[in-house]
This record gives C-alpha cells, sequence and structure tokens, in this order.
C-alpha cells in the first residue's frame, strides 16, 4: 500500500509540470459539456486545488533539487518541446493556481449573479482553458509553445471579459479592444520569436540562449529583442500600450477582473524577465540601452500617468485599473534597474501585487454583489453597511499604497533601494511621489467608506447587508496574505533571490 | 422548391465526396501533406455547401447545433486522451512508442498521430461549423422592412 503511495508520489512528482497544463485543459473540455452549473463549479474548484498540489510539489522539489526538465512526448529537447522549471517560474505557478483556488471559491455566488444560466457551464470551461493556457506559457520552456500557449489563454480570455456583458453591455466594447491588442501583441511576439528562429535554428530557450552567446551580435537578434518586447509589453499592459486594460477590467465579470489582475500580466511579465535576461544576453549595449531608456523610463512614465489617470476615475473598477497599470510600471523600473536587487525587487512586487491587486478587486465584486455599486460616490458608508468586505479591502489598499507591515511595503522599500543603490535618484523620487497619488487614490474611496454616515433610502438608514461567507473566505485570504507576507517578508524575498539567481546565473 | 435543381442535384454527389476527401486527407497526413486540420476544414467546407444549397435550417437538422458542441470537446478529449493512455502504459506524455512496441518499425508513432489527429480533425471541422452557424443565425437588430 505504502508503496503504491511512495510509487505514485514519485510518478506525480515526475509527470507534475505537464499534469498541471493537461489537467485543467481536459476539465475545460468537459466542464463545456456539463449541464449542471454547480457540477462545473465543482470540477473546477478540484482542478484548480489539485493544480495547486501540484504546483506546491514542483515548488519543493526545485528548491531541493534545482530545475527541472521534462522531454514531452519522449522527444529529448531541443527537437522536442521541453517542460522546464525553475526558480524563475515555479513561484509563478504557485501563485497561478492558488489565485485560481480563491478565485473559483469566490465565483460560486459572483458567477450565478452575473452570467446568465445557459452560459454559465462554457463560462467555467473557458475559464478553465485560460488557466491551463496560463500554467503552460510559464511551465514550457519552448519559445513557440509560449505563444501557442499565450493564445489558448489569451482567446479564452477574451470570452471571459465578453460574458461581462450580461452585466454591462460594455464588456462587448472592451472585449473586442482587447481582443484586437491581443492578437497585435501575439502577433509582435511570435514575429520576433521567428527572427530568433532564423538567427538559431532553434525554438528552445536554453538552446538558443546558448546560441545566441556563441555566435556574435546581429541586427537579427536585435530586431527580434524589439518584436519581443513590444509583444509582452502589449500583453502586460506596458505604459503606453495598456489601453486595452481599464477597460476589460471594469467591464469583465467581477471574479474573471480579479483572476486576470492576479494572474494574466504577471504571466506576461514572467516572459519578459525570461526573455529579457535568460534568453537575450542582458550585458549588451543595446539591451542595456533598451532597459534603462525603454523599461525604465516608460514604467515611471506609467506610474505618474496612470496614477494621475486613476485619481480622476468615478469608476472604482477603472480606478483600479489604472492603478495596475501604474504598478506595472513600478515592475518595469525593477527590470529596468537590471542589478540583482531590481530584477527581486521587481519580482517581489510581481507576487505582492498580484495578492494585493486580487484582494481589492474580490472587495469590489462582493460590493457589487451586494449594491449594485460601481461609482467611488456611492461608496458612503459603506464601512458601516459591509464591515468586512470594506475591512479587506482596506487592508489591501494599505498594502498597494504599500504601508509598513504589508507586502507592499516589502517591495517597495526593496525597489527604493536597488533603485538607490544604481544612484538613480529619480526613480526613487518618482516611487516616493508616485506612493502618494496612490494614497490619493484609495484614501477617495476609503474616506468614503469609513467616515461618512451610511446611506438613507427613504429616510431609514440602509440595512448592514454582509458579503455571502465564500466571498468573504476569498478575499479575507488575499488580504491576510498582503499582511503575513509584509510582516514576514522572508519567505516572498528568499523566492524572489532565488528567481533571480536563476537570472544572473545566467548572465554569468 | 425547384429552383437551382442542377445544383441540388450536383452538390448531393459532391458532399459525401468532399467528406471522404477530408477522410483521405487526414487518413494519408502522415505519408505527404495533409492532417487533420486540413481534412477538418475540408468536412466543415462540406457542410457548408449543404447549408448554401439547401438553408441553414435544413442544414441544422442534418447537423444539430447540440452534436457541434459534443464535437468540439471530444476532439479535445481525444487528443489529450491519447496522452492521457500513454501515461496509463508507463511513458511520458504523448511518448506514441509505449503504444505498440515494435522495435522495427515505428507502428506506436503512427498509431498516436492519426488519433491525436483525428481530435484536431473533430475540433476544425466542428468549430468552423459552430463559426458559421453563429454567423449565419444571426438576425439583424433591425429588419430590412423596418426602415
Amino acid at each position: 500500500m505504502f508503496n503504491i503511495l511512495a510509487l505514485s508520489q514519485a510518478w506525480l512528482t515526475n509527470e507534475a509540470p505537464v499534469a498541471i497544463v493537461v489537467l485543467p485543459l481536459i476539465m475545460g473540455a468537459v466542464c463545456a459539456l456539463l449541464p449542471k452549473e454547480r457540477l462545473a463549479w465543482f470540477c473546477v474548484l478540484i482542478t484548480t486545488l489539485i493544480c495547486t498540489g501540484l504546483s506546491f510539489l514542483i515548488l519543493r522539489d526545485v528548491m531541493a533539487n534545482g530545475t527541472i526538465s521534462y522531454a514531452l512526448g519522449g522527444w529529448d529537447p531541443p527537437l522536442g518541446i521541453e517542460y522546464r522549471v525553475d526558480g524563475l517560474n515555479a513561484p509563478v505557478l504557485m501563485l497561478i493556481s492558488v489565485i485560481g483556488v480563491i478565485c473559483t471559491l469566490y465565483a460560486l455566488r459572483s458567477v450565478s449573479a452575473e452570467i446568465e444560466p445557459k452560459k454559465r457551464g462554457p463560462f467555467y470551461g473557458a475559464f478553465m482553458i485560460a488557466f491551463a493556457g496560463l500554467l503552460g506559457m510559464v511551465v514550457t520552456g519552448d519559445a513557440f509553445n509560449v505563444f501557442v500557449f499565450l493564445e489558448v489563454s489569451s482567446i479564452s480570455t477574451y470570452v471571459l471579459v465578453a460574458m461581462g456583458a450580461s452585466r454591462d453591455r460594455r464588456a462587448l466594447n472592451a472585449a473586442y479592444n482587447y481582443l484586437i491588442l491581443g492578437s497585435i501583441g501575439a502577433t509582435f511576439f511570435v514575429i520576433g520569436v521567428g527572427f530568433l528562429y532564423m538567427q538559431t535554428g532553434t525554438l528552445n530557450m536554453a538552446d538558443i540562449a546558448r546560441i545566441l552567446a556563441e555566435s556574435p551580435e546581429s541586427r537579427v537578434t536585435q530586431v527580434a529583442f524589439a518584436f519581443i518586447v513590444v509583444g509582452l509589453g502589449l500583453k502586460l499592459a506596458m505604459f503606453p500600450l495598456h489601453l486595452w486594460l481599464p477597460g476589460a477590467y471594469a467591464y469583465a465579470p467581477s471574479f474573471v477582473t480579479a483572476f486576470l489582475a492576479a494572474t494574466a500580466t504577471k504571466a506576461a511579465l514572467y516572459l519578459l524577465f525570461r526573455f529579457v535576461f535568460t534568453i537575450f544576453d542582458p550585458t549588451a549595449d543595446f539591451i542595456i540601452s533598451a532597459l534603462t531608456w525603454l523599461l525604465a523610463v516608460l514604467g515611471v512614465i506609467g506610474m505618474f500617468f496612470a496614477s494621475f489617470q486613476a485619481i480622476f476615475q468615478s469608476d472604482a473598477r477603472r480606478l483600479l485599473a489604472f492603478s495596475s497599470v501604474a504598478q506595472v510600471g513600478y515592475m518595469l523600473l525593477g527590470v529596468g534597474i537590471g542589478t540583482m536587487a531590481g530584477v527581486t525587487a521587481g519580482y517581489v512586487h510581481l507576487l505582492g501585487h498580484a495578492m494585493t491587486k486580487g484582494a481589492l478587486f474580490l472587495c469590489l465584486g462582493a460590493i457589487w454583489y451586494q449594491f449594485g455599486i460601481t461609482r467611488i460616490s456611492d461608496f458612503k458608508g459603506l464601512g458601516k453597511t459591509m464591515p468586512w468586505t470594506m475591512g479587506a479591502f482596506t487592508i489591501a489598499g494599505i498594502s498597494l499604497i504599500g504601508v509598513p507591515g504589508t507586502v507592499g511595503f516589502v517591495s517597495k522599500f526593496a525597489l527604493l533601494t536597488a533603485a538607490a543603490d544604481k544612484g538613480w535618484w529619480w526613480a526613487v523620487a518618482a516611487i516616493m511621489f508616485t506612493s502618494i497619488l496612490a494614497l490619493i487614490y484609495i484614501g477617495r474611496m476609503l474616506e468614503a467608506a469609513w467616515l461618512q454616515d451610511r446611506p438613507k433610502v427613504d429616510g431609514v438608514d440602509v440595512a448592514t447587508r454582509e458579503a455571502p461567507a465564500s466571498m468573504l473566505i476569498a478575499m479575507w485570504t488575499l488580504a491576510i496574505a498582503c499582511v503575513v507576507f509584509g510582516v514576514n517578508a522572508s519567505w516572498p524575498l528568499e523566492l524572489a533571490g532565488r528567481a533571480a539567481s536563476v537570472i544572473m546565473g545566467g548572465a554569468g | 422548391m425547384n429552383s437551382h435543381l442542377i445544383l441540388r442535384t450536383v452538390s448531393k454527389f459532391l458532399i459525401p465526396l468532399i467528406v471522404v476527401y477530408g477522410l483521405y486527407v487526414h487518413f494519408h497526413g502522415d505519408f505527404g501533406p495533409g492532417g487533420g486540420f486540413q481534412a477538418g476544414v475540408i468536412v466543415a467546407a462540406a457542410v457548408v455547401l449543404y447549408a448554401l444549397i439547401f438553408g441553414l435550417d435544413a442544414c441544422k437538422v442534418a447537423v444539430p447545433p447540440s452534436w457541434i458542441r459534443i464535437g468540439m470537446t471530444t476532439g479535445v478529449l481525444l487528443y489529450v486522451g491519447t496522452g492521457v493512455v500513454t501515461w496509463l502504459l508507463g511513458g511520458a506524455f504523448l511518448d506514441y512508442d509505449v503504444l505498440r512496441n515494435n522495435p522495427d518499425h515505428p507502428a506506436g508513432q503512427h498509431l498516436g498521430i492519426i488519433l491525436v489527429e483525428l481530435g484536431v480533425l473533430f475540433t476544425v471541422a466542428t468549430v468552423m461549423v459552430a463559426i458559421f452557424y453563429a454567423f449565419g443565425s444571426r438576425t439583424p437588430d433591425i429588419s430590412d422592412e423596418d426602415w
């Protein structure tokens, strides 16, 4: 009996990198056919839970034994497709699957309020496929396979965003914008991969890196780099390419918004880390200047621009969406600094912001679920009518601002230190100043919710109506995670340090 | 109903041939140009031709939309199922060699690729028809008489 158990665990550890992608893919097809919405939801919950278990196994294995490589179909790399997990992508896998579980828990009530009954089964199916696509693009070690999974996750995401139409017709327009810009991004990415293939004759990432390091620098490599950065920039909402994001986040079903904000842009950002640092040679002149003048400078401009736009929004979800664009700026700044400390800071911010923004969007979804509120002016008295929801919102909000004791502080402090070490005082000033801007836009909502009296309907105070338990559990899990990792920062910092050492080890 | 008599008669002959040709492209895919994707498009073209000649309503009776939804998922499950079977036989995911072990001739590879491509055929054909149905069944927001 124990033998079987031990055997199956060994098998699971071995096959986990593929199983984590295949399982949600199968369940996506099954869910689309299931007649009962509850059954579909239950399948999704089980699948995300198993994927979390698998990602935990993978993470533990990577921590203990280093890089895992899996040859798909028995074809050894570089000929076959390789799934490759190391310190850089194992935490992202964990992040995506954990957020998947939390959002699924939340989905039960929110989906039944937002999606037409007939479409709920296929909706869960599309979610599973988006989930599989995100995990796939993180786990794969093959540049073209990345593109395939990028499209798998993107196309199902367009569908998920468009499903918001039964709540607000503007979702269709937002999904269409996202479709066009997302497809352009994916096209740019695949053109870049094509140029890389032209230069190196291989699609395996490790192999590309090896050949690029051996061959002299060429124009083709530079063109490939440019296309890939622009393509991924569109996907991760880098500042001037972020135009799809506010609409998509504002009108998608609330559970989709939370899931996307916490995972989709993060997976694209992981790919940016992967391509810039481990595939291309980050010590090359054109990459150093691109990091400084493109990623860091655009990141800082984005921080200012999007934060200012966030301040002047009247819709709460659009406000948080613009804030996401600003936060992507912090991560890009971390990448742009390009030192070990900078990359670590960017990576911690990636992990921390996923929890923070996920929690914030889940809270907004609950507020809409109970009161139908999306405008900030309607927030008054919410601290009294929905105290627990606003409690979680407040904790995540101060984490977004970067108050000590939260995960937002850990990453911003790391970023400040990295920028100061590099001698970029303008970046330090920018981080400080945009944190104050974050204080203003989050403060606007908190002020309305906590300091103003509850609204009156026909002269009677609106009664307290708290969100359902499943929603509260989901948002409080993330809010507590923000605090736990803020107080005890060693775990995320250790993960990020390992990720950064993968990156910098590649640089030599 | 007697309009397009020639078209209707000819396409009644042609449609089975198109489907057979699609299957030929599929099964010939591992020896020459072809494969599940092309075959799926050809099979879907047969359905589209039927709809063009006999009308969308008749086509929806012949190929009901509920089948389409099942077909789309069957294809994915067939593809992934092949991988799961190779898992159960003790190989890596999609390692076709374990399907039929023969040291002289890669029979497992033949079998595996045909099964996987059959999944592709199902999904491509049904998705094509689904897109056609989705566009074809759309009612205009304002009908022509209301102008």
